[in-house]
């Protein structure tokens, strides 16, 4: 789960993360009265979990309220990479000397945290190591022993010389890993992580992504959920249990597991259609969760087909046919749908799809195909009427 | 032959009295596993389909003389269950439990590397080995015993696959699960290590998916290391930047861990890749056949150094058996 970079910012400031001051708002007049108390220059910075807000405009200096109110107005609303801006957060600036980089990732090779540090900060981290990958230093923490103040001292000189500075970066990477366990982070970046005209470390930017698998213990983090941040049927599919993306295409997918998910989409693809979502109805067969299922999909206007691939193990075809005919009588859907199950509790499956005249087809790359075809007949249909 | 688990596998099954531990437990009993007993502390001395229950791991293992244990406790006792077998003694641990915090696993998996116990998962089906065992979820109807390996990150896309060698008559040795997760106890590297040492392997069919960079090691394995030929899958292609795909693991992420990147490694690797699950039994025997046809044109001396350069293969002859053992070697 990604959160703000304003709620981001109060966990590293409990840490005794040096942040500047800083508070959100929603509206023109919050952010003006916000800039008024503080009574010097501001950044009204838009919270949106995107990359790349500064390149869109998202992040502008005001130095008086007059320039704050002019920026909230334009920005709150603005749309960036596909998402609405709802927030801003009004922030002290500072004078910036040196900008540098520091992030905690997951990796998957070292089974580790590894620490990310690299003097070039302030821009795309990734295209720091994708050009010049020597710039980026790393380290592995062992995760049984944890990290050791020389290590952090070690990573701190890579960015500066000043001993002064090495100290207070050194302290601010030991309790940026804190923050990363404290929370069960699967990503935690300062960028950039600047120096002051009077000698001083400051993290101005602050990214936090958080473990979904480990949202249980973090209450509080879990309630930082922006659900104005996120695509509607992909918060409907939350709350219904069910693993969901979003796409642009236009047959509709619910399969029985994530790879064979990807697999299908993949397939539809591969012959020419286009996919109008990754869904995983998960591995137990719940009728119910086949119902929301096809909620959401119909809901997508773009939909002209549904396809249901469906690879009984634990999951029981028989109860995903019923949740298939419980959609129907309840949502009467226009848009054809092909359906292939097979595995445990096949047979009584198809003779459940019988009642509403659906087959179940064989393979899974003949269903791919029929519904790509009845898919095209309908965008024909579609095209017609408009 | 097989790898990992066979006859002499002794099952418990912690979590043996929850929903899908005590199905599974007799789905493995059913299909010949030697389920040995099962852990639910406080429900030591009662009895499940007729497996016995042991309030520990450590009571089960000392009764039991079980040697591997499968976890299907809910995912805040996951990472407990996994020491509690590792410290019980037993060699081998298969983590079915999806929903595991990935930074719980990283201490996890150090410290099972130190005490030499092998982990597979989590948020994985298992792993069987036709007619022998099967330790996990996988169907025990869709597989049949023959001579390939499968190996892949996912559950139900692997049924799919199994079946398709199972209707085209490729029958398998062992086909296992790795896992969806980022941080998993057995990766791709080891399992392809051991099909390579296994005798009755006679091809791989490795299945990956996006995020991470497993399969490109893999590749570079498979070319290094591998005299047996391996077909490979790639799931995501249509997979967007940045969001999750069902598993934990299945992420792209800063531009890297895409299915491009993947199947370009394979292809630099020469491993063949189907486009959908449903060509892989025809990747597998168009690389047996081509593996026979080399196999009958070559000295036998040469023929099990390198399936893919000859040159390297007449400058270090090597009699059969030994690819396997050195493959095994290095993998360590």
């Amino acid at each position: 789960m990604k959160i703000h970079e304003y709620q981001a910012k109060e966990i590293f400031a409990a840490h005794g993360i040096p942040v500047p001051q800083g508070e959100v708002a929603e509206n023109v007049a919050d952010a003006v009265a916000i800039a008024e108390k503080y009574g010097r220059p501001v950044m009204v910075k838009s919270q949106v979990h995107v990359g790349g807000r500064g390149k869109a405009g998202g992040v502008q200096y005001a130095e008086n309220v007059e320039a704050v109110r002019v920026w909230a107005q334009k920005i709150i609303g603005m749309d960036i990479k596909g998402l609405r801006v709802n927030k801003v957060l009004i922030t002290e600036a500072v004078d910036i000397v040196t900008e540098a980089y520091v992030g905690i990732i997951i990796d998957r090779s070292t089974k580790a945290a590894v620490i990310m540090v690299s003097a070039a900060g302030g821009i795309d981290i990734e295209e720091v190591a994708a050009k010049t990958p020597e710039k980026i230093h790393k380290l592995a923490v062992d995760p049984i022993h944890g990290l050791r103040a020389y290590q952090a001292r070690d990573l701190a000189s890579k960015l500066y010389r000043d001993m002064n500075l090495i100290r207070q970066a050194a302290d601010i990477i030991m309790k940026l890993y804190k923050v990363f366990w404290a929370v069960d982070a699967s990503l935690v970046e300062i960028n950039p992580l600047i120096t002051t005209p009077d000698g001083k470390v400051l993290a101005i930017d602050a990214k936090l992504n958080v473990d979904d698998n480990a949202l249980y213990r973090h209450k509080n983090i879990a309630a930082m959920r922006d659900l104005d941040a996120e695509e509607p049927s992909e918060v409907m599919a939350r709350e219904g249990d069910l693993s969901f993306v979003k796409l642009n295409g236009n047959i509709g997918c619910i399969v029985n597991g994530a790879g064979l998910a990807m697999a299908t989409m993949d397939l539809v693809k591969h012959y020419g259609g286009e996919p109008a979502n990754f869904l995983d109805i998960g591995g137990s067969s719940n009728p119910q969760k086949v119902l929301t299922a096809m909620r959401i999909i119909l809901g997508d206007p773009n939909v002209r087909a549904i396809l249901i691939n469906i690879f009984g193990g634990i999951t029981r075809c028989d109860d995903v046919a019923n949740g298939i005919v419980m959609a129907y009588e309840e949502l009467k859907p226009e848009v054809p749908i092909v359906v292939r199950l097979t595995g445990t509790n096949e047979k009584e499956a198809l003779k459940i799809l019988k009642k509403i005249n659906l087959e179940s087809g064989e393979t899974l790359d003949q269903v791919v195909k029929k519904a790509i075809a009845l898919s095209e007949a309908e965008n024909q249909i579609a095209g017609g009427a408009a | 032959m097989s790898i990992i688990i066979d006859k002499k596998t002794k099952v418990i099954v912690q979590g043996i009295t929850g929903r899908d531990g005590s199905f599974h437990a007799d789905q493995m009993k059913k299909y010949g596993t030697d389920v040995v007993g099962g852990v639910t502390p406080g429900k030591g001395g009662q009895k499940v389909n007729g497996i016995p229950i042991f309030n520990t791991m450590a009571e089960a293992v000392a009764a039991t003389k079980a040697n591997t244990s499968v976890i299907y406790v809910p995912p805040a006792y996951a990472i407990d269950a996994i020491y509690e077998a590792a410290d019980a003694g037993v060699k081998l641990i298969v983590c079915i439990t999806e929903g595991v915090p990935a930074n719980d696993m990283m201490p996890v998996y150090h410290y099972l590397k130190h005490k030499g116990v092998r982990l597979i998962g989590p948020n994985c089906p298992g792993l069987i080995s036709p007619d022998k065992s099967k330790v996990g979820i996988m169907p025990g109807t869709i597989v049949k015993s023959g001579p390939i390996g499968v190996v892949s990150r996912s559950g139900t896309l692997t049924y799919e696959a199994i079946w398709a060698l199972t209707c085209a008559g490729l029958g398998q040795t062992t086909c296992i699960g790795i896992g969806g997760d980022q941080i998993i106890g057995t990766n791709f590297i080891d399992t392809l290590a051991m099909f390579e040492a296994d005798p009755a392997t006679k091809a791989v069919v490795m299945i990956g998916e996006i995020g991470g960079s497993d399969e490109e090691e893999a590749a570079k394995f498979i070319k290094k290391s591998m005299t047996k030929p391996v077909v490979g899958f790639i799931a995501g292609r249509t997979a967007p930047p940045g969001k999750r795909m069902g598993h934990a693991g299945a992420i792209i992420s800063g531009g890297s861990g895409t299915a491009e990147e993947k199947v370009k490694a394979f292809g630099a690797a020469g491993i063949p890749v189907a486009a959908s699950p449903t060509e892989i039994p025809r990747l597998i025997k168009e690389v047996l056949a081509a593996k026979k046809k080399k196999a009958v044109k070559t000295p036998s001396k040469t023929r099990a150094a390198g399936k893919k350069s000859p040159a390297k293969a007449k400058a270090k002859p090597k009699p059969k058996p030994k690819p396997g053992k050195t493959a095994k070697k290095k993998s360590r």
